[in-house]
């Protein structure tokens, strides 16, 4: 594995870290280390606080105590390295903007000044971008005319095209089909392998990232837990969490189903309330 | 003055410019049709043509308040919709973000506002605003050419400011969470981009009325955006239907004794019609996908 090879800086670092919204506190303490090159799910209960920590990473929320490092430097200093997929719901067929001018806005969108006529360069980027992620059959049509599937990969192309080394993606996985779902994990580690980036993908459901994942992090009850999963995924360290009893269960077929998990407190729903 | 078609169309467009009112009112109608198509077509994207409507209506209490004021109505109407404008803005936004839910509720607010405080004004003044009829379904008489020069201003800055902040705008009307995190000013955008759009539906109003503005600053670009899913190519459709609507509506209005509001709106609405319909009926396979775009990406 890649994040064993390279003995650098890791790729995300949260040291006794507490953070609050609107001055209640999220979760407190948290300690984190993501090695470079790694597959990390964050997982967890709705309004947990689990868009908290990408919006920490990102540098758009300070934290009330501790240190964070990302990429080897502070929070918002290398927003170019990171690939950012916000949670959000799908475009609908009144949005009539191609999948393929979506993409190139993760290249030149921030830039002020007018768009000069295609280059060569952008327009070799995108198409590689899109290749990438196989959207090329459908990259041409209107965004709102794909499906959630190809709606995502052409997001996950937007979130690439920058050649980013952190790639944070805030359920991409949501509101998918249960094949899609697999085939996005699948994608996410494909690109993860080849590109050499750190992938932190915030999901409900563990089950179509567990073949990939090499470290979950759970975000509940007011804290924050990382590790293995299969030392995270247990009895023991999720009743430890939400200090109540929550059984895991393993199906025939491999799959982890956690039981009694308590419902997230409702003033913690701030980024999941969307209009 | 009585100018009749005839079946010369070579001359029947040279008597369009035979009087000098009519020759401003062709140049301020085609430099409103560009304005108003380019920023209608980031209103249709942005799904903000309430925002649009009210800010048309703030030309009413700003006309009134203008000639309570003794000042000029133009000067009126800029203030009221920028104003109008700032308040949107202001109040539209929960968690940090602008929420469009929230924004409708806000708009109208401002809307009745509005009409409240032109009823103030104009009770105030005690007087009769002569000129109402045509502020509301507008007029192409008596366009001076000062009025033309200054329209033509407003129409250059803000062309300029879509020139320069255009990309980002864009990329915050797709995702205004992306763009945050990418460092985009998102806020500031979206305030300046209600501002540009006060100015845009203030200057359109003075040809199509506070009430027809939507034929030149929402129909084409909307029609546009049925044709094609292309933003360069939008853009142009969108002035290029602007324009003809204009200039047909100027024509008609010119040689027949119907208000130029009535054939503006009546040729937006039948180019929006066609639009609508063509994307329905023309052009798709059994999946349901115009050809035209899955053609591009082959």
């Amino acid at each position: 594995m890649t994040a064993l090879s390279q003995p650098e800086a890791p790729a995300v670092e949260l040291r006794g870290v507490t953070v609050e919204r609107d001055g209640r506190p999220v979760w407190r303490n948290a300690d984190v280390r993501i090695e470079q090159g790694e597959f990390v799910a964050v997982l967890g209960p709705n309004g947990a606080g689990k868009s908290t920590l990408l919006d920490l990473l990102l540098g758009l929320l300070r934290p009330t105590t501790g240190s964070i490092s990302v990429l080897g430097g502070g929070p918002g200093s290398n927003g170019d390295q990171i690939g950012y997929l916000p949670q959000r719901h799908a475009f609908d067929s009144t949005t009539r903007i191609r999948g393929v001018d979506i993409v190139r806005l993760g290249l030149d969108g921030t830039r002020f000044g007018l768009p000069l006529p295609w280059r060569k360069g952008p327009r070799e980027e995108v198409r590689k971008a899109i290749d990438l992620v196989g959207a090329s059959d459908y990259a041409g049509r209107s965004i709102g005319e794909c499906s959630g599937g190809e709606q995502q990969r052409l997001l996950i192309a937007r979130t690439l095209i920058s050649a980013p080394r952190l790639l944070l993606l805030d359920e991409p996985l949501d509101s998918l089909d249960l094949p899609n779902q697999s085939a996005v994990a699948a994608l996410v580690n494909r690109i993860r392998r080849q590109q050499g980036v750190t992938v932190l993908l915030v999901a409900h459901d563990v089950n179509p990232l567990l073949p990939y994942v090499d470290r979950v992090v759970y975000v509940a009850g007011g804290r924050v837990l990382a590790g293995k999963p299969e030392d995270v995924i247990t009895n023991q360290t999720l009743s430890d969490l939400y200090e109540s009893p929550v059984e895991v269960l393993r199906t025939s077929d491999g799959r982890l189903v956690v039981v009694g998990q308590p419902e997230a407190p409702a003033h913690h729903s701030d980024r999941h309330h969307h209009p | 003055m009585n100018p009749s078609l005839t079946w010369n169309l070579v001359s029947d467009v040279r008597q369009l410019f035979v009087y000098p009112f009519m020759v401003n009112a062709l140049e301020a109608g085609t430099i409103v049709a560009v304005l108003a198509a380019v920023t209608g077509w980031f209103v249709v994207l942005r799904r903000q043509t309430f925002a649009a409507h009210a800010l048309s209506v703030m030309s009413f209490p700003g006309a009134s308040a203008a000639a309570l004021a003794g000042i000029a109505l133009p000067i009126g109407y800029f203030a009221a919709c920028t104003a109008a404008a700032l308040a949107i803005a202001a109040g539209s936004r929960t968690q940090h973000r602008r929420n469009p839910a929230q924004e409708s509720a806000v708009i109208a607010t401002v809307e009745v506002v509005g009409f409240a405080l032109g009823f103030l004004f104009l009770s105030l003044y005690g007087g009769v605003l002569e000129s109402l009829e045509s502020l509301l379904f507008g007029s192409f008489l008596g366009i001076t050419s000062t009025q033309v020069l200054s329209l033509l201003g407003i129409a250059l800055v803000t062309l300029a400011l879509f020139g320069v902040a255009g990309r980002p705008l864009l990329a915050s009307s797709i995702d205004d969470l992306m763009a945050r995190a990418r460092g985009v000013p998102v806020r500031l955008l979206e305030v300046s981009f209600l501002v540009v759009l006060g100015c845009a539906v203030g200057a359109t109003a003075q040809i199509t009325g506070v009430l027809l503005v939507f034929a030149l600053l929402v129909a084409p670009a909307a029609a546009a955006q049925e044709l094609t899913s292309r933003i360069g190519l939008g853009l142009a459709l969108s002035v290029t239907i602007a324009l003809l609507v204009i200039w047909v509506a100027l024509g008609l209005a010119y040689y027949t004794n119907y208000s130029v509001g009535f054939y503006v709106s009546s040729i937006a609405f039948a180019v929006y019609l066609a639009a609508r319909l063509r994307r329905r009926f023309w052009h798709r396979d059994p999946r349901g996908i115009n050809i035209e775009t899955a053609t591009v990406a082959a």
